[in-house]
């Protein structure tokens, strides 16, 4: 490979799947309520 | 002799729910993660620009994908319908531009199932390379025996046995209801998808050529940027792989609990859809390289996008590499997978529709909505016109039918209802992301602009010059006939009267429109 493409392709990696660990870390952090109340229709 | 209890009415029976975050998220990714990152993104890719795509792709994935996606939710969780319901609850009026979805993804799972089928016959043929060196001759000849374009009721039997098998599965599924159906089926298929795509990537960039594949795909074109062209491509692609403006979405999130985080879940699933396309463009161009420096061709030459990639192209690649039959067995499972989490979705924005309007229970709906939509699938699709029907089916309800259901909900909530604060505050109101301002501006005026684009110069371009060499007549009795179709649909099914009226409900009393109350009365 060309270390152009090579750069490219890290550079794909790096940022969409180090966006995917990043917002997984920030979902875990912030959570959400777990509330159990009954929902209408 | 203990007594059966009376069976419970829509309105006694709890609205169903996900049991936590992690069911909805895989169950999302599911439903983004189909087919099309499989096929479409890394052929798309390639054709523009290469490297230089990822630029309007994440631009668009900012912009357009994850500000979507988190319009679905809001419109899903704070109304908590399916499509008609929902956008009732928003206004009256708009409850038609819901039943408008719900035709498309009856339209979408007629067609979308028998790619599966076709995935499920060739997982069979994989074990002996049963294509021989003909692949090309063998998909449209011995197996699809493909007819001139029309609409035929020649059944291919090799067809429709993976195709009733599939629906009934599909039922089957559906019918268990959300929790013991679609969360537990995601939380099997969405692992198994990863792990056997991971190790077909793994297999694919240790071929050789791969190299010269990865190079063709990712070294960037830089005049690329200044066509527009190539920034419709990006919008497009995005728009089309997150399952985003035709109900699935808003149906997903309005079975999440209240307090759910809805944003931060929105960046998971919209880069975790991404995540995957990227591992495909991998894995297909890996392969795509392999096939071209053992027929000693250039990659530009081969085919790598669409059915031809998946059943003429990928046949090519199993026979020519070694292992070539586990790794078939393992490629078509994957798009099994893929397609079935998909289908799952596609389904229950129908079925959840149904049970809202008519009080009918998962199970009742799944049976009767299903299997309507499986009839009138295996009638159409196990003939020998299946092949051009779906390929005129699919571009119309893709690039006619759901880009003008996102303008037209897009352009409701922002310009004309002006609800976007409202939903603003609504998921603001619980833990995640905080929104800002500028998603109102995306939301209300740039998404419907880029997509109104894309509309109108798809709707020329069909019109002018029609689509794919197929003749006039079959493009606007199939093509056009499908739109107007689901129009015929959407008047009859918001006509139909509710058995219990969704007026009577009442939104979440967001923060900046409530009364003080008392320390620890509100969360």
């Amino acid at each position: 490979m060309t270390p152009l493409a090579i750069t490219f392709m890290i550079l794909s990696m790096v940022i969409v799947w180090g966006g995917l660990v990043v917002s997984i870390f920030r979902l875990r952090r912030d959570g959400g309520y777990e509330d159990e109340a009954p929902h209408d229709l | 002799m203990s007594e059966t209890p009376p069976a419970l009415t829509e309105r006694e029976r709890p609205r169903e729910q996900w049991s936590g975050q992690l069911g909805f998220i895989l169950a999302a990714v599911g439903s983004a993660v189909g087919l099309g990152n499989i096929w479409r993104f890394p052929g798309t890719a390639y054709d523009n620009g290469g490297g230089a795509f990822l630029i309007p792709y994440l631009v668009a994935l900012l912009t357009a994908g994850i500000p979507i996606l988190w319009l679905d939710y809001s419109v899903g969780h704070r109304f908590r319908g399916a499509a008609p319901a929902a956008f009732r609850r928003l206004t009256k009026r708009a409850e038609s531009l819901g039943w408008f979805q719900v035709a498309l993804s009856c339209a979408i799972a007629m067609y979308y199932t028998v790619i599966i089928a076709w995935a499920a016959s060739y997982m069979v043929f994989a074990v002996n390379q049963q294509w021989g060196d003909d692949t090309a001759g063998f998909f449209i000849g011995d197996y699809l025996k493909v007819a001139d374009p029309g609409i035929g009721f020649d059944v291919v039997p090799g067809v429709l046995i993976p195709l009733v098998i599939i629906w009934v599965a599909a039922i089957a599924i559906l019918a268990l209801g959300l929790k013991r159906g679609i969360e537990r089926a995601n939380l099997v298929f969405i692992p198994l998808l990863v792990v056997i795509f991971i190790a077909i990537v793994i297999r694919a960039v240790t071929l050789e050529g791969a190299a010269d594949g990865l190079n063709a795909l990712f070294t960037p074109q830089w005049d690329a940027l200044t066509d527009p062209a190539v920034w419709i491509a990006a919008y497009a692609q995005i728009f089309f792989s997150l399952s985003i403006a035709f109900g699935i979405m808003i149906t997903y999130s309005s079975y999440l609990k209240r307090r759910s985080n809805l944003t931060s879940t929105g960046l998971v699933v919209g880069l975790g859809n991404s995540s995957f396309e990227v591992l495909a463009g991998i894995g297909v161009f890996s392969a795509v390289g392999f096939m071209a420096m053992q027929q000693g061709i250039d990659v530009s030459e081969t085919s790598y996008q669409g059915v031809a990639l998946a059943f003429i192209a990928f046949p090519q690649i199993l026979s020519l590499m070694p292992g070539g039959s586990v790794f078939g067995v393992l490629f078509f499972g994957a798009l099994i997978l893929a397609g079935m989490t998909s289908l799952l979705s596609i389904l229950q924005v129908a079925s959840a529709a149904f049970q809202e309007k008519l009080a009918w229970s998962p199970r009742k709906a799944a049976i009767i909505v299903g299997g309507g939509i499986a009839v009138l699938s295996i009638g159409l699709f196990s003939t020998t016109t299946a092949l051009n029907v779906l390929d005129v089916a699919d571009k119309f309800v893709n690039e006619i039918g759901v880009v003008s259901s996102a303008v037209i909900s897009t352009l409701l909530v922002g310009l004309v209802l002006r609800r976007l604060r409202e939903l603003q505050g609504h998921l603001n109101d619980r833990p995640g992301v905080h929104v800002g301002a500028w998603w109102r501006f995306d939301v209300g005026i740039v998404v419907p602009l880029v997509l109104a684009y894309i509309l109108v110069s798809v709707g020329i371009g069909l019109v002018r010059d029609g689509y794919g060499g197929y003749p006039e007549g079959f493009l606007y009795s199939v093509g056009w006939g499908v739109i107007g179709l689901c129009v015929l649909i959407t008047v009859v099914l918001t006509l139909m009267p509710w058995r219990h009226n969704p007026d009577e409900f009442t939104p979440q009393v967001l923060p900046e429109l409530r009364q003080p109350v008392s320390k620890g009365a509100d969360r």
